[in-house]
């Protein structure tokens, strides 16, 4: 099991701020989670409909998409940051 | 010379304001080898009186490592004594405070450039996000990420470090 983390229009497309998933052996890296995600239900397809945009961290470090999901604990996706 | 122990730093997530002048007191009281603080507060703007208050949504946890990370980053290419970061979340109105960068070095030019740094470092990569609050009531909507914020940052890494 991973928990899965959302922030922002994330989240709020998402309808939750967390859930524990169970990964199926066909999602390897960030991008494939990210289209197994939006094939999940209308929120999701409207989270990840512009895939680019949307960023992931693992363990609380920045990851591009074609980074590995091998070994996560913690996975998030959450748009383009806008602190400061 | 600097003090063994290297550079002071602080660095917070808060919800709560922070005192600019006490914050800096933190971090130089009692030292006596610092030559140049330089510090940059960025504060909750009203955009005309369009908005009310900005909402700030964190990432528990990774919002205080990718602030240290930065700071590493900034400790490892400026001479710097002192480094504060402070960001706050949740509900800000206009004309509060929301980020504090604070730099001290012997010279100015580390303690300028290592503040204009932490700050373009932490808009692209510290895991913040504001959202507005429309004075009229509205539901307003989540402010979009800028293209020039990301050339800023981008800008550290083409230019030659030392």
């Amino acid at each position: 099991m991973v928990k899965l983390v959302y922030f922002a229009w994330v989240r709020e497309r998402m309808g939750m701020a967390e859930e524990m998933v169970e990964l199926p052996a066909s999602v390897q890296t960030i991008a494939d989670l990210a289209l197994w995600l939006a094939g999940r239900d209308e929120g999701a397809a409207l989270a990840f409909a512009n895939p680019d945009v949307v960023r992931a961290a693992i363990d609380k470090h920045h990851v591009s998409p074609l980074t590995s999901v091998q070994g996560a604990r913690e996975i998030a996706f959450f748009p383009p940051m806008t602190g400061g | 010379m600097r003090e063994p122990g290297g550079t002071t730093r602080h660095i917070s997530v808060q919800a709560d304001p922070f005192d600019l002048a006490a914050e800096v007191e933190k971090l130089t009281g009692g030292r006596t080898d610092i030559g140049a603080v330089v510090t940059f507060t960025g504060l909750c703007r009203d955009e005309a009186g369009q908005l009310s208050a900005l909402e700030l949504e964190h990432y528990p946890g990774m919002a205080e490592d990718e602030m240290t990370r930065v700071v590493d980053k900034a400790e490892q290419r400026w001479p710097l004594q002192a480094v504060g970061v402070i960001h706050r979340y949740g509900v800000i109105r206009p004309g509060e405070v929301i980020v504090l960068v604070v730099t001290a070095s012997a010279h100015r030019v580390a303690a300028f450039e290592a503040a204009s740094f932490l700050m373009d470092y932490l808009k692209t990569r510290a895991p913040f996000w504001k959202k507005e609050h429309p004075a009229d009531g509205s539901s307003g909507g989540w402010v979009e990420a800028k293209a020039l914020d990301d050339l800023a940052a981008e800008r550290w890494s083409a230019a030659k470090s030392d």
